[in-house]
C-alpha cells in the first residue's frame, strides 16, 4: 500500500484498528489535532481527495492511493493559503488547538456553506473565541494592526506565533516523538468509595509490550496536593499519586506502562482488582450530616472536621445583619445552585517525561510549569536542579491546567525506568477524573429599605469540593468577591467546603466567583422586582463607588484600590444599548420576550502569594530576547508582553524574541491563572524592559557625552541630543568592554486592582418547548488601559459564550452511583457556532490600575455575569425565577406550564 | 480513536461475506460511529464498502437505497418531481448531529443499524414505509419491514452476522405528502424529538411517524383524519417506558414535544381539505 500525504509518498502500514489520525501523526504530520478522538470537535480535519474528513473516525487504510491534505500541505509560513492568510490576519484563533481543523473545513466552502456558517461550522468546536472570530476569518475580515517602533501598546498586534498557527507548525504538547517512548494507561475505580483489597497484575504483566504495573505500594508515600498556588500551605495535603482508598468513581488505580497505547489498554483491561465497597455520598448536606461516610482520616490539619467532611468553613460578618434585616423595609432570600461544569479545553491534559543528562525532562500541559516542577521535586524528592518542566504552546487551559494531574505519573514511570514515557488524557478521562467547577449552593438573603438601600447583606454557602480538597480553599475564599461588589454595613458569609464521593472539582475561569455571582445577581434581581426598581437602578444605588472599602470577609487591611467610577459606568453602557435595541421584533407569537443584567467585579491577581520573573537580553543581532515563564494557552500574554517590552523599547514586536515557560530557560513564575499573566508578568516584563532600556540609555549618555535626560530609544538607534547612534554600535562598544544590556525583574501579585463589568441579555423564551433564543448580547467592562484591543475583545467575546455554554447547554449528568454518564462531547454540548450569540464589547478606560500601563486582565471576570444576566432575563420574559442552572428546554418548560396553561391547538 | 484490539481488516471480502462471520467481527461501512468509541470486544472488521453496492437506485418502483449509500450520495439526489415528499430526504441528512465532513463517509445503513432512537435514517425510512433487505450468515434473505427493525435504544433484529443490505422505499410513499417538526436542546444538535406525518393526495389518511423521543420509532396510522383530541390520545396511550431519557432530552419533554409537533402537523396537513 501507498500513502500520498502532501504529494509526498509514505510507505508505512498503519495498524489494522489504527485511525488516520493517528498514522498521520506518527508520520510526523502533528498538525492533525487530537481533540475529542471521537469524531465531534473537528480539530483533526484533513482532506482525502479533496474532501473533509474527520481523519480521527476515518479509518487509516482508507486513505491507501488516495491523496491526503493535511494543514501542513496547505501553506507554510511565508507561503500561506489565503484562508490560513485569513485566520492569521482575523485572527481567527486564541489557543490555536482547533485551528487547522478550522482552516481544513473553511478552505473547501462553497458560497452556499459561507452563508450558513452556523450549520457549515457545526463539525468544528472552538472554546476560546465564541466564533465571531472564526467567522471574521472565513469572511475575510481583518483586524490585526501593524505598529511603528514604540507603538505597540494599543495596537491588535498579532500574535508572535500567528504564522505557525495556522500552518499546523506551531508545536502543542504532544506534538513530538522521542526514541523508546512507552506509554501509559491508567485502570480507573469503578467505585465511588471503595478500599482496595487486592491487586492481581500477573495476567496484565503478561501482555506483550506491558513493562509495568503500578499500584499504590509502588508511589512515594507522600501527600499532596495538586491544585497550583506558589504557597502549598493554602490547600491541603489530601491527595496520594495512588492511593489504597478510592473516593470517586474515575479515580487512578492502576497505571499500566507499555511500549504501545494498545498493550497498555489491555494490560488495563487484564488488571484484576478486588474492592471493598464502601457507603458513598454525593451531596455536601448529606456529607455533613451526622453518620455520613467518611471520606478522609485526620491527617492533615488543615482539614477543619474529617468526621463532618468539612474541609473548610468560614463565617465571617461586619456589623450586625440582625439588625440590618429589622431596618429593612423588604428582606429577600433564596437559594442558587451552580452545578459541575467541565472545561473542555480542546487539548486534554498530558505529559511527557524523559531523562537527559541524568536530569528528568518533563514537557506537559500545564497553566505553570515552575510550580510544576516545585510540585515534582516535592513528590520524588529531587533536587530542583536535577530536574526540567517546560510547556510548548497550550491548547487551552481555563483553570483546568492550575492542576498538577498528569505530570505525576509520567516522571513516576520515567524515573522508575529510565525511559521516555508519554501519558495522554482521553475525553473521557477529561470528563470523568479532571477538575470541573466546585458545584455550589448558596442562600442569598437581602434586607433593603424601600428605596433601595441595601441594609443587610447575608450569604450562606455549601461548597462541593468532591473527594479532594485541590483549590476547595481559595474558591471558598474567592466567593467574597461577590459580597463585595455592594456597599452595606451588614454582611455575614458562611461558608462550607465539603468533600463528596465525586470528582474533585477545581480551578475554573472565574474560580469561586461564578457561583456566588450567580447566586447574589439573581438575588439583587428578585430585591429590584420586590421593590419596584428597576434592576439596573438597584445596582447603581449599592455598588461600591471610589473611596468605600471593599469589603468581603473581614474589614481590616487590604492589598487593593480602586479610584474610579468604573462599575457605574459599564451599568450605564448596558442600559443604553439594550435601549438602542428595545424595538427588536419578537421570532413570532410563541415568544415570550425579556431582557436581564448582571454585574460582577473582581481583583485583578489572586489574593494567594503571585511572583514572575522577567529578564529581557539585547542580542547582538539587535533582537531584544524577552524570557518569562507565562505559558500561552490562548489567554494573549505572549502577544500583551511582547507589546509591553516594545513598547518600552522603542521598537516593533519583530525585535522582541520571546522565549517561555520553561524552567530552564526562565525564571519563576507561579502561573497563568487569575489573570495574573497580565497583571503580575506583564509588570515584571515592563520593569525587566524599563530596566535594559535605561542601561542602554545610560551607556549612550556616557558614550556621547549627552546628558541622559536628552537621550531615547528609537527602534535601532538611540536618539542623544542631536546625534542618532546606532544600536549596532553601541551594543559593540559595550561589548568590548564587556558589558551587555541585560537585567532581571520581578513582580508579586500586590498590590492589586479591581475590574468590574455588567452583562445584558435580550432573550426570547418559546412558551412551548422552552427554548431560549438570545437576541441581543452585550457585555460593557472595566478594560482599563487596553494593550491590545483585538484581543481584548476575544477574551470577553469567549468568557460570554462559555458563560452562555455553562448556562445553557452544558449538563453533567451523574446516575445514582456517581458515573458520569456523557462524557464526551456528543453528549455534553459546549457551544457550537450556531449557539453563540455576538456580544456588543463595550470598554471602560479607566486610568487607576496597577498592573503594567495601567492595564487590567480581562479573560476572567467576563464569564461572571453572564448566568445571571440569562436567569434574569428569562424572569424576566416569563415570570418565573430559576435558581438553578443550567437552563435547558426541558428545566423551562414544565414551569412555564405550570404557571400558564398553555394550549398546544384547538380541541386539546 | 485507534481500535487498538482490531487485528485484522478484511478489505476485499466475498461477494456474501455473512458466511465469513465470526465472533469478533463487525460489518465496517463508513466506519464514523465504529471509530468514535472504544470496541473491546472486536477483533476483525470486514470492509463493506469493497462490496460497490449501488448506491441509489431510482425506478417507478420506488428508491432503492445500497446500504452502504453514504449520507453525502443521499443529500445530493435529486427526487423525480412527482415524489413531492423527496425533499424529505435532504430533510433527514440535516437533522444528524454530524458535519457534512461526517456525511463523506457515513452511510445511510450505518445510520439505521447503530439503531439510535435520534438516527434519522431510521426517522426517514419508517415515515416512507421501506423495507429492509437483509442477508443473513447463512446465504439466505428476509426482508423486514423498517417500523419493526429498531426495537429500542442500540438494538434491532439483526442476528449476529446479518448484514443490512438495501432499503426499498415505495414510489407511493414518496408520492406522498409529508411535514416535518424537529426539537433539538441545542442549536443543530442532536434530535430530542423528530416527527414525520404523511397523507395520501386525495385522500383523508395521516401516517405519523415518532422517533427520537421514543426508544424505537412509533407509528400512528389514521385512516381518517384525526381531531386534535384523538391525536393526543394516541400519543398519550404511547407506553411510558417508552419515552427516552438521555442527556438529549428526558421523557416528559419528549411527550410534551410530540404532543406540541404532532398537533401542528396534523394542522398542517389537514388544512385545506
Amino acid at each position: 500500500m501507498t500513502y500520498l500525504v502532501n504529494g509526498r509518498s509514505f510507505h508505512e502500514e498503519p495498524e489494522p484498528g489504527q485511525c488516520l489520525r493517528t498514522f498521520l501523526r506518527a508520520l510526523g504530520h502533528h498538525g492533525v489535532k487530537k481533540g475529542c478522538d471521537a469524531g465531534d470537535c473537528g480539530a483533526c480535519t484533513v482532506w482525502l481527495d479533496g474532501d473533509p474528513v474527520h481523519s480521527c473516525i476515518t479509518p487509516a487504510f482508507r486513505a491507501d492511493g488516495r491523496e491526503v491534505t493535511t494543514i501542513e500541505g496547505l501553506g507554510s509560513p511565508g507561503d500561506l493559503h489565503p484562508m490560513q492568510r485569513r485566520f492569521r490576519d482575523a485572527p481567527g484563533f486564541q489557543c490555536g488547538f482547533c485551528t487547522a481543523g478550522m482552516i481544513m473545513t473553511s478552505a473547501t466552502f462553497t458560497d452556499a456553506q459561507k452563508a450558513d456558517l452556523p450549520r457549515a461550522l457545526k463539525g468544528n468546536l472552538c472554546r476560546c473565541t465564541g466564533y465571531r472570530a472564526i467567522e471574521d476569518a472565513v469572511n475575510g475580515v481583518a483586524g490585526v494592526e501593524s505598529a511603528a517602533p514604540g507603538k505597540a501598546v494599543g495596537r491588535s498586534v498579532g500574535a508572535p506565533a500567528a504564522e505557525d498557527v495556522v500552518t499546523g507548525r506551531a508545536e502543542f504538547t504532544m506534538d513530538t516523538r522521542l526514541d523508546g517512548m512507552l506509554h501509559l494507561k491508567v485502570l480507573h475505580s469503578p467505585h465511588a468509595h471503595a478500599r482496595i483489597v487486592s491487586i492481581d497484575k500477573s495476567a496484565a504483566l503478561a501482555v506483550p509490550g506491558v513493562r509495568r504495573v503500578y499500584t499504590w505500594q509502588d508511589v512515594p508515600r507522600r501527600r499532596f496536593t495538586t491544585a497550583i498556588h506558589t504557597d502549598h500551605l493554602v490547600d491541603p495535603d489530601d491527595t496520594r499519586i495512588l492511593d489504597d482508598t478510592v473516593r470517586f468513581v474515575g479515580q487512578r488505580v492502576v497505571p499500566v506502562l507499555a511500549d504501545t497505547v494498545g498493550a497498555a489498554e489491555e494490560g488495563c483491561r487484564r488488571t484484576v482488582v478486588e474492592y471493598e465497597v464502601l457507603p458513598a455520598v454525593f451531596e455536601p448536606l448529606e456529607a455533613m450530616a451526622e453518620g455520613a461516610p467518611q471520606l478522609h482520616g485526620s491527617d492533615d490539619p488543615f482539614v477543619r472536621d474529617p468526621v463532618h467532611n468539612i474541609l473548610l468553613e468560614l463565617h465571617t460578618h461586619i456589623g450586625d445583619v440582625d439588625a440590618g434585616f429589622a431596618e429593612a423595609d423588604v428582606i429577600h432570600e433564596g437559594t442558587y445552585f451552580s452545578p459541575r461544569v467541565q472545561h473542555a479545553h480542546l487539548e486534554t491534559h498530558g505529559s511527557i517525561a524523559w531523562m537527559e543528562n541524568g536530569r528528568l525532562n518533563v514537557r506537559t500541559s500545564s497553566q505553570s510549569p515552575s510550580i510544576a516542577k516545585v510540585k515534582l521535586a516535592y513528590l520524588f524528592a529531587l533536587r530542583p536542579d536535577r530536574l526540567r518542566v517546560f510547556c510548548k504552546r497550550v491548547g487551552g487551559g481555563f483553570g483546568g491546567k492550575q492542576e498538577v494531574i498528569s505530570e505525576d505519573l509520567a516522571a513516576l514511570a520515567t524515573l522508575d525506568t529510565g525511559r521516555p514515557v508519554c501519558f495522554e488524557y482521553t475525553r473521557e478521562d477529561e470528563f470523568t477524573t479532571a477538575s470541573p467547577r466546585h458545584p455550589m449552593t448558596l442562600t442569598v438573603r437581602l434586607g433593603a429599605k424601600a428605596d433601595g438601600t441595601l441594609t443587610a447583606f447575608q450569604v450562606r454557602n455549601v461548597s462541593n469540593t468532591g473527594a479532594y480538597g485541590n483549590h476547595g480553599g481559595e474558591t471558598l475564599y474567592a466567593g467574597g468577591s461577590a459580597v463585595m461588589i455592594y456597599r452595606c454595613p451588614n454582611k455575614r458569609y458562611d461558608a462550607f467546603s465539603v468533600y463528596t464521593n465525586t470528582v474533585p472539582s477545581g480551578a475554573l475561569r472565574g474560580y469561586g466567583m461564578t457561583q456566588p455571582a450567580f447566586a447574589v445577581e439573581s438575588a439583587m434581581d428578585e430585591l429590584a422586582r420586590a421593590l419596584h426598581i428597576d434592576p439596573l437602578e438597584l445596582r447603581r444605588r449599592n455598588i461600591v463607588r471610589p473611596g468605600d472599602p471593599l469589603v468581603a470577609l473581614h474589614d481590616g487591611p487590604d492589598d487593593v484600590a480602586f479610584s474610579e467610577d468604573s462599575l457605574a459606568k459599564c451599568i450605564d453602557l448596558v442600559e443604553g444599548a439594550l435601549a438602542r435595541t428595545a424595538d427588536q421584533p419578537s421570532p413570532g407569537p410563541e415568544w415570550l420576550v425579556g431582557t436581564g443584567v448582571a454585574s460582577s467585579l473582581h481583583e485583578t491577581a489572586p489574593p494567594t502569594e503571585h511572583v514572575s520573573e522577567a529578564w529581557v537580553t539585547l542580542r547582538d543581532d539587535l533582537v531584544y530576547e524577552l524570557a518569562v515563564g507565562t505559558v500561552e494557552f490562548g489567554e494573549g500574554t505572549s502577544t500583551a508582553h511582547v507589546q509591553i517590552a516594545a513598547g518600552q523599547l522603542g521598537t516593533t514586536p519583530a525585535r522582541i524574541h520571546l522565549v517561555q515557560s520553561d524552567t530552564d530557560r526562565t525564571g519563576f513564575d507561579t502561573g497563568a491563572f487569575a489573570s495574573a499573566g497580565l497583571f503580575v508578568s506583564g509588570n515584571a516584563v515592563l520593569r525587566a524592559a524599563d530596566a535594559v532600556r535605561d542601561r542602554i540609555l545610560e551607556y549612550a549618555a556616557t558614550y556621547t557625552g549627552v546628558h541622559l535626560v536628552l537621550c531615547s530609544m528609537d527602534d535601532e538607534e538611540v536618539v542623544c541630543g542631536d546625534r542618532r547612534v546606532p544600536l549596532a554600535e553601541l551594543v559593540a562598544s559595550a561589548r568590548a568592554r564587556g558589558i551587555r544590556f541585560t537585567a532581571a525583574r520581578k513582580a508579586y501579585g500586590t498590590p492589586r486592582s479591581v475590574t468590574s463589568n455588567t452583562q445584558g441579555f435580550r432573550i426570547a423564551v418559546h412558551r412551548v418547548t422552552g427554548e431560549i433564543r438570545v437576541l441581543h448580547s452585550v457585555q460593557a467592562a472595566d478594560a482599563a488601559v487596553v494593550i491590545n484591543p483585538a484581543q481584548v475583545r476575544g477574551q470577553v467575546e469567549g468568557g460570554v459564550a462559555q458563560g452562555i455554554g455553562f448556562a445553557l447547554t452544558e449538563n453533567h449528568h451523574v446516575d445514582d452511583d456517581g458515573v458520569m454518564v456523557n462524557p464526551n462531547f456528543r453528549n455534553y454540548r459546549i457551544p457550537t457556532f450556531a449557539d453563540v450569540p455576538r456580544t456588543e464589547v463595550l470598554l471602560v478606560a479607566s486610568t487607576d490600575s496597577v498592573g503594567p500601563l495601567r492595564s487590567k486582565g480581562m479573560a476572567e471576570c467576563c464569564i461572571n455575569p453572564v448566568a445571571p444576566a440569562l436567569a434574569n432575563a428569562l424572569h424576566d420574559a416569563t415570570g418565573v425565577r430559576f435558581r438553578s442552572l443550567p437552563l435547558t428546554p426541558e428545566r423551562i418548560y414544565s414551569r412555564l406550564i405550570e404557571k400558564q396553561s398553555v394550549p398546544t391547538g384547538p380541541g386539546s | 480513536m485507534d481500535l487498538n484490539t482490531i487485528t485484522e481488516i478484511v478489505r476485499r471480502p466475498s461477494g456474501r461475506p455473512g458466511t465469513e462471520w465470526r465472533e469478533g467481527d463487525a460489518w465496517l461501512a463508513g466506519g464514523t460511529w465504529l471509530f468514535s468509541a472504544e470496541q473491546p470486544d472486536l477483533r476483525r472488521l470486514v470492509d463493506l464498502t469493497a462490496l460497490h453496492w449501488d448506491p441509489l437506485v431510482a425506478s417507478d418502483a420506488g428508491l432503492e437505497i445500497g446500504a452502504t449509500c453514504t449520507i453525502r450520495d443521499l443529500y445530493a439526489f435529486t427526487p423525480p418531481g412527482d415524489w413531492i415528499a423527496g425533499p424529505l430526504l435532504a430533510r433527514g441528512c440535516e437533522a444528524l448531529l454530524s458535519s457534512f465532513k461526517v456525511w463523506n463517509a457515513a452511510t445511510v445503513g450505518g445510520n439505521i443499524c447503530l439503531s439510535l432512537p435520534a438516527g434519522p435514517m431510521i426517522t426517514l425510512t419508517v415515515a416512507l414505509e421501506a423495507r429492509y433487505d437483509l442477508w443473513a450468515p447463512d446465504g439466505s434473505t428476509r426482508v423486514v419491514d423498517a417500523l419493526e427493525f429498531v426495537t429500542g435504544d442500540h438494538r434491532n433484529v439483526l442476528a449476529p452476522g446479518e448484514i443490512l443490505r438495501r432499503v426499498v422505499i415505495p414510489a407511493r410513499a414518496l408520492r406522498k405528502r409529508a411535514a416535518h417538526r424537529r426539537f433539538t436542546l441545542t442549536r443543530l444538535g442532536r434530535s430530542t424529538v423528530f416527527l414525520i406525518g404523511t397523507r395520501t393526495p386525495g385522500t383523508d389518511d395521516l401516517l405519523l411517524t415518532v422517533t427520537a423521543g421514543t426508544t424505537r420509532p412509533v407509528r400512528m396510522a389514521f385512516d381518517g383524519p384525526p381531531d386534535a383530541r384523538t391525536l393526543r390520545q394516541s400519543i398519550d396511550a404511547v407506553p411510558a417506558d417508552v419515552w427516552f431519557a438521555d442527556p438529549n432530552g428526558t421523557p416528559g419533554h419528549r411527550r410534551h414535544l410530540t404532543r406540541h409537533f404532532a398537533e401542528e402537523i396534523r394542522r398542517e396537513l389537514t388544512a385545506g381539505t
